[in-house]
């Protein structure tokens, strides 16, 4: 019971991984941007293909897809996305998601359609076991680096964003664009580095993903979904929404596929039903909020 | 006066050119090969794509008198797309085949434009055992699920595994795999202590394998389409579970030839069943590896590609024994009853169910010259399609 509830934690932190970017953007900037699976595509790539082309460790490939993912977030930005920022969310949609099947059709054709696979080095394959029974706590090596990531990533975004000048800066930008730049914070440049961020996040969450979650083309769209969900119920005011909508709804998952697995797949889908009906806006919102 | 001749010359100029283009029609004989190159399963449409291209350069492209031609389309893996280009095929091109096929819904779907068109139709994939009855114009190159799960369920309890969990993913063949494996395993005494299905977008073994785990079974026999077996297989090793005593058993497609180096060590001893292995040790299919490795860059061929090349095998031989002539009819039946050495080992097209009948080998994977192979030690011979018997 343990072991699944350790499982449901790992898989809810990876989520939130894949997820947190997209939270960014859509919360703080306003932009919806279904394009964000692609990013978090782009990482994985940049992770398998450096590592089966030309046998760069896996700890290394983990920085470089995320820094890959945020040059192309940051390249994209200036190209394609700014001009969209002002036009109605109807046309943030239809062009994201346009990027999402261009960015599929891209690597299939480019690296063809077949599951990737990452070999992992030996020190992140194993398993520890605690205690006996029922109440046996096994832990693969892996997952257990994940939650550790995810949870430096936590504490660093948080204080980013609540601490330091950039942080304030950015908050100011996303809440009145003209006055911000009236008082001499560089809009533009507060968002780049956003956006970039964001989509660095989802290469890294990609890359770390592709052990678990497997890494084909279709990679943006099969997990579109779950990165909604992670956002809608979360909220997107905050961190630790999404950090505890992606922790509930990796539990529900991993639990319910255990406990009930002829229901397996819908209990989540159940859950946001529940949740989105008791609270419209997600579980945290902002006072005041948009 | 001058009209007339002007009329006339029209005619003449139609009459001409619609004698070029009937000539041109008897003088060539389409094949429509409809399979999936972009999408999930584009790995299949790839193998069996360079299977026919190789049949065809090792077999010349004239027989009996008429050229083939190969027209290769593209579905996408949707089974929408399928039929409407098999209508196009049949319709526009006016194709003497219908071939390819890569998964069981585009198979099902195309199953009634083959009985109308009276246009056999060839497939080289698809597995569900339900196929070939879908439309009689349809034969079967490839293998059944069945088939491959029966020869298990007879090896795993003469092998002392007798308590075992089945996990499939599902759809068609997994929930064939299942239902055929369960069914011949409780026939040789074993048991089946639960039954898992995983939705066919799952991104997360973790919990069904936990399940599994906690029910400490002899064996794990899987079914997931090829692909999401490595998947499997390494949550499998990571979680521990052959070092608690659960062997991991199933149908060829968790070891896919395809894929197998790409899996590493953890994938050693495996044990399946299937009827095809690229390291089969035969002298046709030694002929077939190293000409297909040849023509694709070092690509293995898998059991999707000994499915096309065969398929292309029975086409070619069907037109040779109608004599070029005659429509679907002649053809059908001169593919019904061929018997032949595949790459595969000794097969046979049965006449009545028009469904392939072929050896299963049991393969355990093992080290050859520095690659992984599955390296058969076990054979039950001539296995008809148990999903016909009813």
């Amino acid at each position: 019971m343990l072991t699944i509830l350790f499982d449901g934690i790992a898989y809810g932190m990876l989520l939130f991984i894949l997820a947190v970017g997209l939270s960014v953007t859509m919360g703080l900037m306003n932009f919806i941007n279904l394009a964000h699976g692609a990013f978090a595509m782009v990482g994985g790539y940049i992770t398998v293909l450096l590592m089966q082309k030309f046998g760069v460790p896996f700890l290394v490939c983990l920085p470089l897809a995320f820094l890959g993912s945020a040059l192309l977030g940051a390249v994209l930005e200036r190209t394609l996305y700014r001009p969209l920022y002002h036009k109605p969310h109807l046309d943030q949609v239809l062009f994201s998601i346009g990027l999402t099947f261009m960015a599929v059709a891209t690597a299939d054709y480019f690296i063809g359609s077949s599951q990737q696979i990452v070999q992992l080095p030996e020190w992140l394959k194993g398993r520890t076991e605690l205690g006996e029974g029922a109440w046996m706590l096994g832990m693969g090596h892996y997952r257990l680096f994940i939650i550790a990531v995810c949870a430096a990533l936590t504490v660093g975004l948080q204080y980013v964003l609540t601490q330091t000048r950039f942080g304030s800066r950015l908050r100011a930008a996303v809440d009145d664009q003209r006055v911000a730049a009236g008082l001499g914070i560089n809009v533009n440049w507060v968002f780049l580095g956003t956006f970039a961020v964001g989509s660095g996040l989802a290469g890294l969450g990609g890359a770390l993903g592709a052990e678990v979650l497997g890494l084909d083309p279709s990679f943006p769209l099969k997990f579109m979904i779950y990165f909604l969900i992670v956002v809608a119920v979360g909220g997107t005011s905050s961190i630790t929404g999404p950090l505890l909508a992606a922790l509930l709804l990796g539990i529900a998952d991993v639990a319910g596929k255990y406990y009930i697995p002829k229901l397996g797949g819908f209990v989540v889908y159940s859950l946001m039903i529940v949740i989105l009906v008791w609270r419209p806006h997600g579980l945290f919102v902002r006072k005041g909020g948009k | 006066m001058h009209k007339r001749q002007v009329f006339k010359a029209i005619a003449l100029a139609v009459a001409a050119l619609a004698a070029t283009q009937s000539i041109a029609d008897s003088g060539t004989f389409k094949i429509g090969l409809i399979l999936p190159m972009t999408g999930q399963q584009a790995s299949t449409g790839r193998q069996i794509e360079a299977a026919a291209k190789l049949y065809m350069a090792q077999h010349g492209d004239t027989v009996a008198g008429k050229k083939i031609q190969l027209i290769i389309k593209d579905d996408t893996t949707i089974p929408d797309v399928t039929k409407r280009l098999a209508q196009e095929l049949v319709v526009n091109e006016k194709v003497d085949v219908l071939a390819g096929f890569g998964i069981t819904p585009a198979a099902l779907a195309t199953a009634p434009i083959a009985t109308q068109s009276k246009t056999p139709m060839v497939v080289m994939a698809a597995a569900t055992s339900s196929i070939t009855q879908a439309s009689p114009y349809i034969v079967r190159t490839s293998f059944t699920l069945a088939q491959a799960s029966v020869a298990m369920g007879d090896w795993a309890p003469k092998n002392g595994i007798k308590k075992v969990v089945t996990l499939v993913s599902d759809y068609g063949p997994g929930i064939d795999a299942e239902k055929y494996f369960i069914e011949r395993l409780q026939f040789n005494g074993g048991q089946v202590v639960d039954s898992l299905r995983v939705p066919m977008r799952n991104p997360d073994f973790a919990p069904f394998l936990q399940k599994v785990r906690d029910a400490k079974p002899d064996a794990l026999f899987v079914f997931v389409p090829s692909g999401a077996g490595a998947a499997v297989m390494k949550q499998f090793l990571e979680r521990g579970m052959d070092k608690a005593g659960i062997k991991l058993i199933g149908t060829g497609d968790v070891t896919d030839d395809d894929q197998l180096n790409d899996m590493g060590d953890g994938a050693l001893n495996v044990v399946t069943s299937h009827h095809y292995a690229a390291a089969h040790p035969s002298a046709v299919n030694k002929k077939f590896v190293e000409a297909f490795q040849k023509a694709n860059k070092g690509m293995r061929p898998n059991f999707m590609a000994v499915g096309g090349y065969d398929g292309m095998r029975v086409i070619y031989e069907a037109l040779k024994a109608s004599k070029g002539q005659g429509g679907g009819d002649a053809l059908l039946a001169a593919m019904k009853g061929q018997i032949f050495e595949s790459p595969r080992g000794p097969m046979f097209i049965d006449s009545q169910t028009r469904d392939v009948v072929h050896n299963i080998y049991l393969r355990k994977v093992q080290r050859l010259d520095g690659q992984l192979h599955n390296v058969e030690f076990d054979v039950i011979k001539d296995v008809k399609d148990p999903g016909k018997s009813k």
